[in-house]
């Protein structure tokens, strides 16, 4: 019974300071929302690659492939069956409606086990009824309610979408967006081929992989589901991206907690004292306001929870188009997110509340009954807990020199980051003692000695609210920096690299050497320049080979990042190979070093004459002569053709072309528009970064909000006697809100650097780990200016109320602290 | 087996009388053949091209099933089965359009135990077919096929399946003609008039290898080949029924089976088959099939234990499973094994049952 009237008085204190309630809620929300939505959005990724590994039957099942990715024909299928090989055939390929590209994923319903995952595996009557309905006119198409929404088409009802005919969609959510799932037989039909892509291994197979060859007369390559999760494993750098932010976020969330509580803390005091002397035990009171927090991290974390899907919702857009333009991967535009992300996501605030105020508990359970203020004794733990700060700073600031030195691979590029992050944020209480007692020194008058000093007595409530400041900043600077020296690189490389006029592509190879003949013939063509490639993997790794026509639009525009003398001409006569610098830095590849790639008609080894940047490629490339690509490749692409023409024709070439051949928008591109595609990716693919980076600094300013509230409640006593010798409260508040201007502003100043730090990191170590290239900083010292005055408006608008409220404070408030033994 | 296969092909209605318990829920069976060719009577049959497919028709099989010794004396049987389902009337379309669909059944039983198998594939592109002459029937790696060519088709067979558990490798002999069932192969099978063409092989000479849990056997007994075509099988209220097949020890051979209608209504049918091969059908009131103990199998009650009685022959025996569970776990589930006959006659034989649920 006690215990509910102890739990009573001390909420009673939340009745009476809502306010301070609304900013420990939301602390608490903000920090849970950052960190489950961006868990949410990983999880979502993660979902959509599982699938559309499990749709190419990879992820589940090992799979037949012809090596050099020829097809395989149904006889070859059926030879493998009859021999006992209990295989089912994929057919695989794009097709277009409307300008848009839909995969089409033709499979074998008789022969496809339920569990490969492709077709639909709740067991409900409707949808068994339409895997039955797939093999009998009209048919069924499975998938995703994106796609058929994308289609205009009314589910279970035949589709007719431009010029072609679908059968009727079932929606099934296991299904990619994009992407269409049909029987074999219609496959066929809609991408007029009748080769198999793949074969499915669905039971252990009677033989090796050398039987099959020996039976098919292919030269088939088993793949197993190890080695298929290639989606994985190339996004994993940008979800950890993802995940490291939103960590930070979380982090500083968690500043707020802390402050908010503190506060409360501070409050309360007198509360606790007098029930402690009302005979509630120490223990008792502690077990309570265990009990409260829980409660509130409870109530925070489930708005904290509802928030982060909202933010997950509306970045999710974002986050889909990144992954499909950085890596081609399909993920659904749409959240399901399972019960277990919901209860991690209040688990976690529930966490990060007992740790945030761990400390103002702990205080509670060793509160002395009769303690009289101490300040000296307190300024010198202050001064001990400097000094076990700036010995953490100094231990983590060697771990991250190790780190750089033998590390390798992207997380100890995270960890790097984190520990510079990390002595930033711990050397700044000191930093800040230090450039205050040294303007101490120079200080003239009493009034300025007091500021600064007081300044100084200050540092250890508002530490941690700025060292979150600090941290928001920096990163913003950091990624600012990224992205806008990635921004300037890859507009002057794309200008480089796209110096074609036009880019012509053809249905099948046969219209692409219609179209080449028409364009050739033509006198306001200057050349028609084969864009023809292959594909091959080089020591696992999956390699784009082009071949190119040697053409001065190479040699005078193609940015090399190191070449032997006259590379071009070199890899032009067939002797050597440009390689892309993802290849270069992913094998230590340097100029004149011998490299072996794997060609349909046996290994080739070359030497290394140039490399070039080939930014937002996950996949390696190379560049070799068009006739070694015809040579030594089977299964070449050339269906597609760079076109350079002359000045002030391209229109009239555009026209004409579309005139001849019925050309859809996706066949025939011309430099600016390629330009702005590849620009909306780009800064699609930041904006995500650029979201979560503005919310941190939200994040923080609240942060530094709740603090300043904090504190004001807490100096009374030291503004007080100031009153009483004679300052105007108007004088009082001002002074304050220039005390925090002045904080605000030095930390803003140390954040540079740092910011600096970051963005080197990000470019010279994580972008390399993560992405295999490198990028040229760039600094943007408006940029710089801008985030400076943002960090002093967020520190004029958070100390704005509480000096409000002291300059308007009534006289006997601060009488009062005279009298009051506190 | 996953429900939703279960409901794939039972919605495609790939096998009638292998899954008459499905003949209610889905039309396909009792009532909807148009478009595809009919039953009638007086269909002069041709060998060996009347031992192919007939793709107009929309269900046909080729049923083999064995009585067999091993070495120490102990009986096991042998199921191989092919079914073909037509999706569309004819034209059959080529390659991956092809609208037929092969499903087959391969299983072994012993005293202790049964152990059944299936596979599937789509027609047109090859998997699973069957050729007239030299006849073959196979789908995937399983096979019956003729090892070398007679007049009438059939008279030398080999036989091969494989299941996780099992396989077997059998040769068969035989020299005796075709037996037609029913009106000369026409094969009445309700009062309203459903019916297929009908005939059996069923003086087989079989012997080979059976393998059971890796342990191989070598084995020899009778075998009886039954081939079967409809495109409306069954009527639309017939729910299952019971076939046997029986190998007397005399040298007759028997066909009976007893269709079950709702209310209790059966219809029977049969063929007296004379050593010599001559065969005479008996009439629906001549036969007597009545179950004298039934066995929980699957989860369900069926009997395994018939009295079997012909009354214009003298025939009147006990038919008892050789292992009361020898249940067809496939896609459509029924019950096939061999039995023993004690009575008038002794002798061995086969039992299929569908239907009970």
């Amino acid at each position: 019974m006690r215990v509910v009237w102890v739990f009573l008085t001390l909420v009673s204190h939340w009745r009476r300071r809502p306010f301070q309630l609304l900013t420990l809620v939301l602390g608490l929300a903000i920090a849970t929302a950052l960190w489950s939505g961006v868990q949410a959005l990983n999880a979502e990724a993660r979902a959509s690659y599982d699938e559309a590994a499990a749709v190419i039957g990879g992820e589940t099942r090992p799979y037949l492939v012809a090596e050099d990715n020829s097809e395989i024909g149904t006889k070859a299928y059926v030879a493998l069956r009859r021999a006992g090989w209990h295989v089912s055939p994929i057919l695989e390929s794009d097709i277009v409606i409307e300008g848009r590209s839909y995969r089409v994923v033709g499979v074998d319903p008789v022969t496809l086990p339920i569990d490969v995952g492709i077709l639909p595996r709740e067991g409900n009557d409707d949808e068994a009824g339409d895997l039955a309905a797939m093999l009998v006119d009209p048919s069924r198409a499975f998938a995703s309610r994106e796609t058929l929404t994308m289609l205009d088409a009314e589910e279970g009802e035949p589709v007719e979408a431009g010029d072609t005919s679908l059968p009727p969609i079932t929606v099934a959510d296991t299904v990619p967006p994009m992407t269409l799932i049909t029987d074999i037989a219609v496959a066929s039909v809609l991408t007029e081929r009748t080769a198999l892509s793949r074969l499915v291994v669905t039971e252990d197979p009677p033989g090796t992989i050398d039987d099959a060859r020996a039976l098919t007369g292919l030269p088939l390559d088993r793949i197993d589901p190890e080695t298929s999760g290639d989606l994985d494993r190339l996004t994993e750098s940008f979800h950890l991206n993802l995940t490291a932010f939103g960590f930070l976020a979380f982090l500083v969330g968690l500043f707020i907690v802390n402050a908010a509580t503190g506060l409360a803390f501070e409050q309360r005091r007198p509360m606790l004292r007098t029930m402690r002397a009302c005979g509630v035990s120490a223990r008792a009171l502690a077990a309570v306001m265990l009990i409260e927090m829980v409660a509130l991290a409870l109530v925070a974390g489930l708005l904290g929870v509802a928030a982060g899907y909202g933010v997950a919702s509306a970045l999710l857009p974002d986050v889909a188009a990144s992954l499909r333009g950085l890596y081609g991967a399909n993920v659904a535009g749409e959240l399901s997110l399972s019960p277990l992300w919901w209860v991690a996501g209040i688990a976690i605030s529930v966490v990060g509340a007992l740790a945030a105020t761990g400390s103002s508990l702990f205080k509670a359970y060793r509160l002395p009954l009769f303690a009289t203020a101490a300040p000296h004794a307190w300024a010198l733990a202050q001064r001990r807990v400097l000094r076990v700060q700036t010995a953490t700073a100094i231990i983590l600031a060697l771990a991250g020199a190790v780190l750089y030195f033998v590390g390798h691979g992207l997380v100890a590029g995270f960890a790097l980051m984190g520990c510079v992050l990390l002595a930033a944020a711990l050397s700044l209480p000191p930093a800040l003692a230090a450039i205050l007692a040294g303007a101490e020194r120079l200080a003239r008058g009493p009034l300025v000695g007091w500021f600064l000093a007081d300044a100084r007595q200050q540092l250890s409530g508002l530490s941690l609210a700025l060292m979150a400041l600090l941290l928001a900043l920096g990163v913003n600077i950091g990624v600012g920096t990224m992205v806008d020296s990635f921004r300037l690189t890859f507009t002057g490389w794309l200008d480089q690299r796209l110096a074609a006029e036009l880019y012509v592509g053809g249905e099948t190879a046969d219209e692409a050497d219609r179209i080449a003949a028409f364009l050739d013939a033509r006198d306001d063509v200057d050349a028609v320049l084969p864009v023809w490639n292959a594909t091959t993997r080089y020591r696992d790794w999956p390699v784009e080979v082009y071949g190119f026509r040697d053409h001065p639009t190479y040699t005078q525009n193609w940015p090399l990042l190191a070449s032997a003398e006259n590379a071009w001409a070199d890899v032009a006569a067939g002797g050597d190979i440009m390689v892309s610098e993802q290849l270069a830095r992913r094998f230590d590849l340097g100029i004149g070093d011998e490299i072996t790639i794997p060609a349909g008609r046996g290994d080739w080894t070359v030497n290394v004459a140039g490399i070039y940047s080939d930014y937002g490629n996950p996949r390696g490339q190379i560049m070799i002569a068009l006739d070694q690509l015809l040579a030594r490749f089977s299964d070449i692409e050339r269906d597609r053709f760079a076109v350079r023409v002359e000045p002030g024709r391209v229109d009239a070439v555009m026209a004409a072309l579309r005139d001849a051949f019925a050309l859809t928008s996706g066949q025939l591109v011309n430099q600016q528009a390629l330009k702005a595609f590849s620009q909306s990716v780009f800064e699609r693919t930041f904006a995500v970064t650029l979201a979560l980076n503005a919310l941190t600094l939200i994040v923080a300013g609240i942060a530094l909000l709740a603090s300043q509230l904090t504190l004001a409640g807490m100096r009374l006593p030291q503004l007080a006697p100031l009153w009483a010798m004679g300052l105007t409260r108007r004088r009082l508040a001002l002074m304050e809100l220039a005390k925090a201007l002045a904080l605000a502003a030095l930390t803003a100043l140390l954040a540079v650097p740092l910011g600096l730090a970051v963005a080197w990191i990000l470019m010279s170590v994580v972008n390399v780990e993560a992405f295999g290239w490198r990028l040229p900083v760039h600094l943007f010292p408006m940029q710089w200016v801008q985030l400076v005055a943002m960090a002093l408006l967020t520190a004029i608008v958070a100390t704005a109320w509480p000096a409000m409220r002291l300059r308007v404070m009534a006289p006997s408030a601060l009488l009062k602290v005279f009298a009051d033994e506190r | 087996m996953s429900v939703e296969r279960f409901l794939l092909w039972a919605a495609l209605a790939a096998v009638s009388f292998a899954a008459p318990a499905m003949a209610q829920g889905f039309a396909g069976l009792g009532t909807d053949a148009e478009g595809y060719s009919r039953v009638e009577p007086g269909h002069p049959f041709a060998f060996p091209l009347d031992h192919g497919a007939h793709p107009g028709y929309r269900i046909e099989w080729w049923y083999l099933t064995a009585n067999l010794e091993d070495r120490s004396g102990q009986s096991l049987g042998i199921q191989w089965t092919l079914f073909r389902n037509a999706l569309a009337p004819l034209p059959e379309r080529e390659g991956w359009q092809n609208r037929q669909l092969w499903m087959a059944h391969a299983a072994v039983t012993t005293e202790d135990v049964h152990l059944s198998a299936e596979a599937f594939a789509r027609g047109g592109i090859g998997q699973a077919g069957v050729r007239a002459a030299p006849f073959s029937a196979w789908l995937d790696d399983w096979m019956l096929a003729e090892t070398q060519e007679t007049t009438m088709g059939l008279g030398r067979l080999q036989a091969t399946a494989s299941g996780d558990r099992f396989s077997y490798d059998l040769q068969m002999t035989t020299t005796a003609a075709p037996v037609l069932h029913g009106d000369q192969g026409y094969s009445v099978k309700s009062e309203e008039g459903q019916a297929s063409f009908y005939y059996s092989q069923p003086f087989f000479r079989i012997e080979g290898e059976v393998t059971i849990d890796g342990e191989s056997r070598s084995v020899a007994g009778e075998a009886w080949l039954d081939r079967e075509w409809s495109s409306q099988p069954l009527a639309a209220d017939q729910e299952g029924w019971d076939w046997f097949s029986l190998h007397l020890a005399s040298g007759e051979k028997v066909m009976l089976f007893g269709l079950r209608g709702r209310n209790d209504k059966v219809f029977n049918a049969g063929t007296w088959i004379e050593a010599d091969g001559t065969a005479t059908a008996l009439a629906s009131s001549d036969i007597a099939l009545q179950p004298l103990a039934t066995s929980a199998v699957a989860g369900r009650d069926v009997p395994t234990r018939w009295r079997v009685q012909i009354r214009s022959r003298g025939l009147d025996l006990v038919a008892t499973a050789l292992n009361a569970q020898s249940w067809m776990d496939t896609a459509f589930s029924y019950w096939e094994g061999p039995i023993h006959l004690d009575g008038s006659h002794d002798g061995v034989g086969y039992l299929e049952m569908t239907g009970y649920r």
